[in-house]
């Protein structure tokens, strides 16, 4: 480990104890915002893990969300909330190794238009089975609080940071990036291109099924038109893009900003909110085509090339 | 460009300072009440909330504000709506209550709309001791949910007397011979509602003595009902029941129609009971029976009805918008009665009885308004409660006699 990676280890872990101290404000409002932050940190951070270096474009977040949401709804009479939450998240990775081997061979556009499907399958399959069960509505009733759950969310981003900066420095990362590059040369250099695409889905898979489990006690009551949103998909992506895919923290410089336009415009346009958030995708993308990251890289070129100059 | 984002800006303030607006005008020296709303005027839940949530709200507002306000301890106060669009989403449900409570700093907060964004609301409005008084929360944990949050409020009913009183109806229909046999076809939609329906019905309808010679379950959002009217059409039952939801209920009447489904009962849940439902069917809906029911004939609602109608342009539904109405009445009633101090309200919400335009309400022990209307049917072009819990001026339910033409 060098110098430098050791004072990134820090300065994130330093970051991460600050975020944590959110609830100790006491104030109800921001410790929402903060815990909408927290939740498309967590899915974006983990989307981009797979998409940034693959470039394969997934819309299936909302799957794997409301699957970890109906594990707690279905098991929470049954079983520990914490075991649903680790149950989550196995059958969010078994779901995602099992769509990864049959999906991952087609590209481009069939994987988005695949994984768009994947929500509604898997909701019309947790319906069904449901309906054949006549298992009645599904209520979480906990002690849970935001706190909590804002805590818990916490400590996932610092799991699914954790094990993107490993990733990055093991040979899968290494691989992946080939393959970003070109899968053709990636497989002539003896790489499981397959392999590897299948192992990295299944961490979003997994973390946006945990992230669906601990949101299930925030929600009460279970739905699957609110468990299976495809909005949620969209947002992940747009958030992620924002931000920029290529970085670890790319998604996050993202979701801050995408979060406080979200609120801004649903608390001072209550009637044109959607409208006025279409015009923003359109204006971020038109203005910010490389996403923050990019801006950033620019600002930061600009600087250095100045300093030569002087 | 600009002058466009400049033209839609203003019309988006002018919008949401309608209310604000209307309720300043009046006002001398006293602050207004500010009262926050939150439910979907976006999303898939958006069309339901634009016939029996929203035009409530407008109508309650407009006229406690055109009789001076609400008289809190002595003084007249104009009441300021503060709406916000949760987007059928749970997530910022929670959000805009939390916004109003703390941002806003609403005196009071509008029940959401819907079960799931209602339930997703309640740990927000107990933690800041707003009451709930919940409308369009259709529910069989009431005992639980009371338990755990002591400041919501039933109004609409529970899911297992929705599906009893259907049973109860037919029921009566059989031995008063209205229907020839025992036979039923039932359907549902395989969501949420739907499928609590379905569960609470199937034994009852056993118990009853009734053979269910049909039953099935469709995807929320099926196009083509054919095949499910035609099954049930095979099934050759006395009566059709269908847990269903606002586009199937109409899919499945338009099917029953190009069918020819001949029933002594047809039963479609969730809005057979708005206008719309009328208005599309005519004299074929003659006789079609429909989850709620309000008594058209009483004073209060008729004058309600035509309140609403000069207020909003839309005729109420005959179900939940009286409800909704009714549930704004009693808030405004309990702030006349106690002032703006929430746990006062709360308080006395468990304790009084209110005369509202559903007739007297009072919550039990379980906050749970004991008295609803569970069935209603089209008869003579008019939605007419024929079965509930307590409320008065049922009509008799009639047999269903062929489509008409």
């Amino acid at each position: 480990m060098t110098a430098a990676e050791i004072r990134t280890l820090i300065l994130a872990a330093l970051a991460l104890g600050v975020a944590a101290l959110l609830p100790l404000t006491g104030s109800g409002y921001w410790l929402g915002l903060g815990l909408n932050i927290a939740m498309f940190t967590v899915l974006a951070t983990s989307w981009a893990l797979f998409s940034g270096p693959t470039h394969y474009i997934s819309l299936a977040t909302a799957a794997f969300f409301g699957l970890g949401t109906y594990t707690v709804g279905l098991g929470f009479e049954t079983l520990p909330y914490w075991s649903l939450v680790a149950l989550a998240g196995i059958l969010g990775a078994v779901l995602a190794a099992l769509v990864g081997l049959a999906t991952l061979r087609l590209s481009g556009v069939y994987f988005v238009i695949f994984t768009l499907g994947l929500a509604e399958l898997v909701r019309q399959v947790i319906t069904w089975a449901q309906n054949m069960s006549g298992q009645k509505g599904l209520y979480v009733l906990t002690d849970i609080t935001e706190d909590h759950i804002y805590w818990q969310l916490v400590g996932l981003a610092a799991l699914v940071y954790l094990v993107g900066w490993l990733i990055g420095r093991s040979r899968l990362g290494f691989a992946l990036r080939i393959i970003g590059d070109d899968e053709e040369v990636a497989r002539h250099s003896g790489i499981d291109t397959a392999r590897a695409k299948v192992l990295l889905f299944m961490v979003p898979g997994a973390v946006a099924a945990i992230t669906g489990a601990m949101l299930a006690p925030r929600y009460v009551y279970i739905e699957p038109a609110l468990a299976f949103t495809p909005m949620l998909s969209f947002q992940v992506v747009i958030m992620a893009l924002l931000g920029g895919a290529g970085r670890l923290w790319g998604p996050l410089v993202g979701v801050i900003p995408f979060a406080i336009l979200w609120e801004t415009i649903s608390s001072t346009f209550p009637n044109q909110t959607m409208l006025l958030l279409g015009v923003s995708f359109l204006v971020i993308v038109y203005v910010l085509p490389k996403g923050f990251v990019g801006l950033i890289d620019t600002v930061r070129r600009r600087l250095s090339n100045r300093e030569g100059w002087t | 460009m600009k002058r466009r984002t400049t033209l839609k800006m203003t019309a988006a303030l002018a919008l949401s300072s309608m209310f604000g607006g209307a309720a300043l005008a009046g006002s001398h020296s006293a602050d207004p009440i500010v009262i926050g709303a939150v439910a979907p005027k976006t999303g898939p839940l958006a069309g339901g909330a634009a016939v029996t949530h929203w035009p409530n709200i407008r109508l309650w507002a407009e006229q406690v504000n055109a009789r001076g306000g609400l008289n809190v301890d002595g003084t007249m106060r104009m009441v300021e709506i503060i709406e916000y669009d949760d987007q059928t989403n749970p997530g910022e449900t929670i959000k805009a209550v939390q916004r109003l409570a703390t941002q806003d700093e609403a005196d009071f907060i509008i029940a959401p709309f819907a079960t799931g964004l209602n339930i997703a609301a309640a740990p927000i409005f107990a933690r800041y001791g707003y009451p709930q008084i919940s409308v369009s929360n259709i529910t069989d944990q009431v005992e639980d949910l009371a338990s755990k949050f002591p400041n919501m409020f039933f109004t609409l009913g529970s899911t297992s007397a929705f599906a009893s009183d259907v049973v109860r109806i037919l029921s009566e229909m059989r031995d008063a011979g209205q229907l020839t046999g025992n036979r039923i076809a039932m359907v549902n939609v395989a969501d949420a509602f739907g499928i609590e329906l379905a569960a609470a019905a199937r034994p009852l309808f056993k118990e009853a003595g009734f053979e269910i010679v049909y039953d099935t379950s469709y995807p929320l959002g099926t196009q083509d009902l054919s095949p499910v009217v035609k099954a049930a059409k095979d099934a050759a039952p006395n009566a059709f029941v269908a847990w269903s939801y606002p586009p199937d209920t109409f899919g499945l009447t338009e099917q029953a129609i190009i069918e020819d489904l001949q029933v002594e009962a047809y039963y479609t849940a969730v809005a057979t009971c708005f206008p719309a439902f009328g208005a599309r069917f005519g004299a074929q809906a003659e006789g079609i029976l429909g989850a709620g029911g309000v008594n058209p004939d009483s004073e209060a609602f008729k004058e309600y009805a035509a309140a609403h109608e000069a207020a909003t342009g839309a005729k109420p539904d005959y179900w939940a918008s009286a409800t909704t109405y009714a549930s704004l009445q009693i808030l405004e009633q309990a702030i006349e009665a106690v002032g703006l101090d929430r746990e006062a309200v709360s308080a006395h919400l468990k304790e009084a009885t209110f005369t509202t335009v559903l007739g007297d309400i009072s919550f039990n022990e379980n906050n749970f308004n004991e008295a609803f209307w569970t069935v209603g049917q089209w008869q003579d072009g008019v939605f007419r409660g024929v079965a509930e819990t307590g409320r008065e001026g049922a009509s008799s339910v009639r047999v269903k006699s062929g489509w008409g033409s």
